[in-house]
């Protein structure tokens, strides 16, 4: 359970301005739900991700894990970044068993584990190879076995598809359903890309542009398991066409620049 | 290539008849040098010894140096100007000072080789700790990585490829302070050796040291190149990738 309340952040611009990044943010997820985070881009996705994350403190109003408030990096919290971050000098199985390094949670099976997971996402056989000898979909493929070791209750991931090519894009967001599905955790994801969202969530919260509002959480009306047959569905069509309503009709009465 | 040069040099020698104290045929260096080859053999382990030995002292007094100016801007902004001091001093004007302050032994030849080879390193090695993408310290922070593991997971190996160039440049300037230390006080090396035989006009001997000197710096430069290559082969492929 997360519980968002009246969340604030303001960074100060270089020039001393103050940039109000997310204004008034309140949302509670549940246990294992799947939410997404749409909006245009600089509308403050990344930013609620790190509050959430306990990487920067927010300015105003707080964030509640398990009744906790959240005031620094939690050993049960997993993050994928929009690039792979990958440690180049390390090799794949390596990468992956990383946060059990540095959270002094290595223990004898963890090399097996970290190969599992590896096998789960088509990465079997590739454990010792160095990144830059993976393609990019592959390399975000071990990201997000990264963000798995530890079996964290709580999955953060801004953008992790961003990057890819429509195709690997559309495969990737299928075997993270498969994830989700063999491992339930509280998903919160970030993306630009609409169909994704709906596809993928429970519920998704559509923002707005400077400040960073929720304009509203659109509740996704459809069965679970999910395959690309629901994009037929009109239920889907009908989800993404109100959502692209929300943002663009939000857009429009201010700059309507293209994303 | 350098056939074709040695050539070339040696029949010009033969040619315009050039006197050996201003330009020895290589035939002249190689016979004059092969002649007193245990002597020159002598010097060259002795200046490969300072050498070896002072650019050990630089890594290892410029890693944790490094550290120490990336840790905090107070430290860095203290260290800064007396580091930068070390570097505007003269060094062959130093060199008799620290003799009579070292005395007459080696000790003095290895501190002017680490204050002429160290300077570079440290810039090199904090720089690439200082230009560790920020997403990768986020990466750490977000699995609460110690200061100290993100200096031993993190930066430190982001910096090795950065430590390497440093690396470099620092074994070939060790070589010429030692070189320039022996100019100023020695009993062997082969930059006594160039001393001495030029006094007594045996400018064969003297190129002939010059020759080894080069060959020296070549060598342990192919030698960094070396051990990066087989021990940090990720370093060594993303230095390909903007230098060759
Ligand atoms: N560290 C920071 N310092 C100053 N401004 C920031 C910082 N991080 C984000 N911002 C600003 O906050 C706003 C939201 O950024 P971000 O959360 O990255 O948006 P999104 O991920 O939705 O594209 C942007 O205007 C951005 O310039
Ligand atoms: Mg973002």
């Amino acid at each position: 359970m997360i519980e968002i309340d009246k969340l604030s952040k303001v960074f100060q611009s270089q020039d001393g301005e103050d940039v109000v990044a997310v204004r008034n943010f309140s949302v509670a997820i549940a246990k294992n739900e799947f939410v997404s985070l749409v909006g245009p881009s600089g509308c403050g996705k990344s930013t609620m991700l790190r509050l959430v994350a306990g990487l920067i403190p927010p300015t105003v109003g707080t964030i509640l894990i398990e009744g906790v408030p959240v005031r620094e990096p939690r050993q049960d919290t997993g993050i994928v970044f929009q690039s792979p971050t990958l440690l180049p000098w390390a090799t794949v199985a390596d990468n992956v068993l990383f946060p059990l390094k540095m959270m002094h949670q290595m223990a004898v099976d963890s090399l097996d584990k970290a190969n599992a997971l590896l096998g789960l996402v088509g990465l079997a056989g590739f454990e010792k190879k160095y990144p830059r000898e993976l393609s990019g979909g592959m390399q975000q493929r071990a990201a997000i076995c990264r963000a798995l070791i530890h079996d964290p209750g709580i999955l953060l991931m801004d953008e992790p598809f961003g990057a890819l090519d429509a195709l690997t894009r559309e495969e990737m967001s299928l075997e993270l359903l498969r994830i989700w599905t063999e491992q339930p955790k509280t998903i919160l994801f970030v993306t630009h890309s609409i169909p994704e969202a709906v596809l993928l969530s429970d519920r998704v919260i559509v923002m707005s542009a400077r400040p960073g509002e929720i304009v509203e959480i659109v509740e996704v009306p459809l069965p679970r398991p999910r395959s690309f047959a629901v994009e037929a569905r009109s239920e889907f069509q009908d989800c993404a066409q109100h959502i692209r309503k929300l943002i663009f009709g939000a857009r429009d009465e201010h700059d309507g620049a293209p994303s | 290539m350098l056939v074709v040069l040695i050539g070339v040099w040696e029949g010009a020698v033969d040619l315009f008849r050039i006197p050996v104290y201003l330009l020895p045929a290589p035939s002249a260096i190689w016979s004059d040098s092969v002649a007193i080859a245990g002597t020159v053999a002598g010097h060259t382990a002795a200046t490969l010894h300072t050498v070896l030995v002072g650019f050990v002292v630089s890594f290892a007094i410029s890693l944790p140096l490094a550290v120490l100016l990336t840790s905090s801007p107070y430290v860095s902004n203290a260290l800064y100007p007396l580091i930068v001091l070390t570097q505007s001093i003269p060094k062959i004007a130093l060199a008799p000072i620290l003799i009579v302050i070292l005395g007459a032994n080696e000790l003095p030849r290895i501190v002017i080789t680490f204050l002429v080879a160290f300077f570079p390193l440290v810039i090199a090695i904090a720089t690439g700790m200082l230009t560790v993408p920020p997403e990768l310290i986020e990466l750490g922070r977000s699995y609460k990585a110690s200061r100290l593991q993100e200096l031993y997971r993190i930066r430190l190996p982001y910096a090795v490829p950065f430590i390497f160039g440093g690396l470099k440049v620092a074994i070939a300037l060790a070589v010429v302070g030692a070189v320039v230390a022996e100019f100023v006080n020695a009993d062997k090396g082969l930059g006594y050796l160039i001393i001495t035989a030029t006094a007594f006009f045996q400018v064969p001997v003297a190129f002939g040291a010059l020759i080894l000197l080069s060959v020296m710096g070549i060598v342990l430069f192919q030698a960094v190149v070396i051990i990066e290559r087989v021990f940090f082969p990720w370093s060594a492929v993303n230095q390909e990738a903007v230098i060759v």
